[in-house]
C-alpha cells in the first residue's frame, strides 16, 4: 500500500461525514417545516463529500513531502503555544503573551535565541502601540489587578 | 450617458481626501501584502477585515479601503513570482514562468516594469469592463429566482476547481467541507440549532471571517517553520529602475488581447483569477509559437499573464456585485466583507446603493493610477520590504491576525477556532485539496441551502422545481436555471477530459 496519505485523509473525512449525516437525523424538526427541511440539505452535502472521498481512496495522487519528525514536533508545539495564546489572551492581557508566543514562533522558524527575544518583545510593544493608540482598539496591556 | 452621471456620483464620494488618503494607505499594504512571498490578495484582506472594522469606518471607507489592498496584492504578488521564483498568491504563478528567467537574464527591473504596466491595462480595461457589463447583468439578475439562484451556486461550486486544480474529487471534497461548517448553527428556516453538539459557542455558527484568517494567514506559519524560512529574499537587489519602452510598445496586443480574455474568465462564476492568467499564458504562447521562446525569459510571458490576473480580478467582481457569488477567492473575501458591512450583494444594489456601487467603482479607478505611480518609480522599495525576515514577519502577521479576530469578537473560543483551521488549511494544503471553495462554502452555504428550499416551497416539494421555476406558468421551462445547470454539469466534468490535452504548466526550477 502506498500513497497512503490521500487514503487516510479519505477514511478519516468518510468518518466525520458519517458522524455529520447521523447527528444530521438528529436534528428536531420544529412543527412548521418546509418540504426539504432542516435535514435533506446538511445530509445530501455530507454524501457527496463520502463520494469525494471514496475517489479519493480510489485514486490517490502521489505523496506530499511530509516535514521530518522535528519539524512536527515543532509544529505540534507552535500550535500548542497558539492554544495556550488563545486561553491567556483575556486573563493576562495583551503585552505579556504576545511577547512570549511571537518570540517562541520566531524561534520555531529561525533558531536564534537573541533575535527571538527581541523580536517577541518588538511585536509585542510595537504592536500595542500600533493597536491602541493608532488604530484605537481596545486592548488591556495587563491582566486585571496586577498594577 | 446615464454611466457618466453615475461615475459622476461615484467619485463624488471616492475623491474626498479621507478616501483618497484611505486607497493610498490600501494600496500601500496591498503591495506589500502582494508583495511578501505566502501572503496573497486573499490572506493580506482577510487580515485586515478585522482591524477595518475594529477602527468603525462606515461602509464606503472601509470598502475602498479594502478593495485598494485587494488590488495593490494583485499588483504585489508579481514582485515575487519575478525576484524569488515564489507566486505570492496562485494566479502569480503563471509570471514566474518567464519573469524569473527574465530576472536570472538581468532584466529583473525590465520584468517588473513591464509587469506593471501590465497589470494597470489589465486592471483599467477590466474596471470599465466592470461600468459596462455589471449594470446589464444586474438586469438580467432580476429574473432570478430560488431555482436559478440555487444552480448558479452549484455552477460557481463546479467550477471552482476547474481546470487550474490537479484532481476534481479533492476540489469537490473541498466545497464539501466548506457547505458542512456552514450548516452548523441555527437553522435559518426553523430557528433550531443543528449539528452544534451542544456547544453554545456554536449557535451563531462559524464566522466566516475566522474561517479565512485560519486557512489562510494562520496555515501559512507553519508552512514557514517546515521551511525554517528558506525562502527568504535576503540579498535581492535590483539595478537602476528604467522605463522599456520598447517592450512595453512591443508587447500592446499582447496586453490587450489578455485583458479581454482574463476579463471574461473572470466573469465566469467560480472560475477566477487563476483560470484568466493561466488562459492568456497558454494563449499568448500558442500565438507566439516555438518563435516566441516563452519560458526563457521573453516580455510577452510576463505581460500576458499579469495583464490576464488583473483583468480577472475585476471581471470577478462582475458576479460579485450583481448576483452575490464571487469569481475567486479574494472576491470571495469581499463578498464577506460586504456581507459583514450590512450591504447584500444582487440586483438590487445598483438601485439601493449606488453610492456603494459607483463609489467603488470611482475607488478602482483611483487605485489603478496610484498603483502605477507606486509600482513603477517606487518598486524598490516593495523590493526592500522582501528583506525582512521571515522570523519576524511571520509572528507579527500571526499576532495581527489574532489580535483582528479577537478585537471583532472579543471571544477566546474564536481564538481557538482559527487555530484549528490554521491546522485544517496546513493538512489540506499538504494534501493538494484547494481551500479556496472551503471558504465559498461557508460563506454561500447558507444562501445555497435557503434557495433550494425555497425552490422546493415554490414547486411543493417537487425535484423539477429547479427547472420549472415558476409556478404560475407550470408549462414554462426556465431558460436560464437549465442553462446554468446544464453548464456545472459540464463545468465538473470536461477539465477531467481536457486534462489529458491541457497540462499546467509547473513553477520552473532553478
Amino acid at each position: 500500500m502506498n500513497r497512503l496519505s490521500d487514503r487516510i485523509f479519505g477514511l478519516a473525512m468518510i468518518c466525520v461525514a458519517l458522524v455529520y449525516i447521523a447527528s444530521a437525523m438528529q436534528v428536531q424538526v420544529s412543527f412548521l417545516s418546509d418540504p426539504v427541511g432542516s435535514k435533506a440539505f446538511p445530509i445530501g452535502v455530507a454524501s457527496v463529500a463520502i463520494i469525494c472521498c471514496v475517489v479519493m481512496i480510489l485514486r490517490p495522487d502521489e505523496e506530499p513531502d511530509w516535514p521530518v519528525m522535528w519539524t512536527v514536533v515543532s509544529i505540534i508545539i507552535s500550535v500548542l503555544l497558539l492554544v495556550g495564546y488563545s486561553y491567556a489572551l483575556k486573563p493576562m492581557g495583551f503585552l505579556i503573551p504576545t511577547a512570549i508566543v511571537s518570540g517562541a514562533l520566531s524561534y520555531q522558524i529561525n533558531p536564534k535565541p537573541l533575535s527571538a527575544v527581541l523580536t517577541g518583545l518588538g511585536l509585542s510593544i510595537g504592536l500595542f502601540v500600533l493597536f491602541r493608540y493608532i488604530l484605537d482598539l481596545g486592548l488591556v496591556p495587563f491582566g486585571k489587578g496586577w498594577f | 450617458m446615464e454611466i457618466l452621471d453615475n461615475l459622476a456620483l461615484g467619485f463624488s464620494i471616492a475623491l474626498s481626501p479621507w478616501t483618497l488618503m484611505l486607497a493610498v494607505l490600501g494600496c500601500f499594504i496591498g503591495t506589500i501584502v502582494g508583495a511578501l512571498p505566502g501572503l496573497g490578495p486573499s490572506n493580506g484582506v482577510a487580515i485586515m477585515i478585522p482591524i477595518t472594522f475594529s477602527m468603525g469606518l462606515d461602509a464606503v471607507s472601509a470598502l475602498v479601503l479594502l478593495t485598494s489592498i485587494y488590488y495593490g496584492a494583485m499588483y504585489g504578488g508579481r514582485i515575487s513570482s519575478i525576484l524569488l521564483n515564489i507566486p505570492g498568491d496562485e494566479p502569480a504563478l503563471m509570471t514566474t514562468l518567464d519573469g524569473y528567467p527574465m530576472a536570472k537574464n538581468g532584466r529583473a527591473a525590465d520584468a517588473l516594469v513591464i509587469s506593471g504596466v501590465a497589470s494597470f491595462v489589465g486592471a483599467l480595461l477590466a474596471t470599465i469592463g466592470l461600468m459596462l457589463l455589471a449594470p446589464l447583468l444586474s438586469r438580467v439578475a432580476y429574473q432570478f429566482g430560488p431555482g436559478e439562484y440555487f444552480a448558479l451556486y452549484l455552477l460557481a461550486f463546479a467550477t471552482l476547481g476547474g481546470i487550474s486544480s490537479n484532481n476534481q474529487a479533492k476540489a469537490a471534497l473541498a466545497s464539501c467541507i466548506g457547505l458542512m461548517i456552514a450548516m452548523i448553527g441555527l437553522d435559518p428556516n426553523s430557528g433550531l440549532p443543528r449539528l452544534t453538539g451542544g456547544n453554545l459557542h456554536l449557535y451563531d455558527g462559524i464566522d466566516f471571517l475566522v474561517a479565512i484568517v485560519g486557512l489562510f494567514a494562520v496555515s501559512e506559519i507553519f508552512f514557514f517553520i517546515e521551511s525554517h524560512g528558506k525562502s527568504s529574499a535576503a540579498g535581492v537587489t535590483i539595478d537602476k529602475v528604467r522605463v522599456p519602452w520598447r517592450d512595453i510598445w512591443s508587447t500592446r496586443w499582447t496586453m490587450l488581447r489578455s485583458s479581454f480574455l482574463g476579463f471574461f474568465a473572470g466573469v465566469l462564476p467560480g472560475a477566477g483569477a487563476s483560470l484568466g492568467s493561466f488562459m492568456t499564458y497558454m494563449m499568448e504562447k500558442s500565438i507566439a509559437g516555438d518563435k516566441g521562446k516563452f519560458g526563457t525569459g521573453v516580455p510577452k510571458g510576463v505581460a500576458a499573464p499579469e495583464a490576464g490576473n488583473n483583468a480577472a480580478a475585476g471581471g470577478a467582481l462582475v458576479p460579485m456585485l450583481t448576483l452575490g457569488v464571487p469569481g475567486s477567492g479574494t472576491t470571495a473575501v469581499l463578498l464577506a466583507v460586504l456581507v459583514t458591512l450590512n450591504i447584500t450583494p444582487g440586483p438590487t444594489l445598483f438601485t439601493d446603493r449606488p453610492d456603494v456601487v459607483w463609489g467603488l467603482i470611482a475607488a478602482l479607478l483611483i487605485a489603478n493610477f496610484v498603483l502605477l505611480f507606486m509600482n513603477v518609480p517606487m518598486v524598490k522599495v516593495f523590493v526592500k520590504v522582501l528583506q525582512v525576515p521571515p522570523a519576524i514577519l511571520l509572528p507579527g502577521v500571526t499576532m495581527v491576525s489574532f489580535v483582528g479576530i479577537y478585537s471583532l469578537t472579543g471571544s477566546y473560543f474564536d481564538l481557538l477556532l482559527v487555530v484549528g483551521f490554521g491546522v485544517l488549511g496546513y493538512l489540506l494544503r499538504k494534501l493538494d485539496i484547494p481551500t479556496v471553495p472551503v471558504i465559498l462554502g461557508i460563506l454561500l452555504g447558507h444562501q445555497m441551502e435557503k434557495q433550494l428550499r425555497d425552490a422546493m416551497v415554490l414547486s411543493d416539494g417537487s425535484a423539477w422545481g429547479l427547472i420549472y421555476t415558476r409556478p404560475s406558468q407550470p408549462e414554462d421551462i426556465s431558460y436560464i436555471a437549465t442553462g446554468l445547470l446544464i453548464a456545472a454539469v459540464l463545468g465538473f466534468f470536461a477539465p477531467i477530459f481536457l486534462r489529458r490535452f491541457i497540462t499546467k504548466p509547473q513553477r520552473v526550477s532553478d
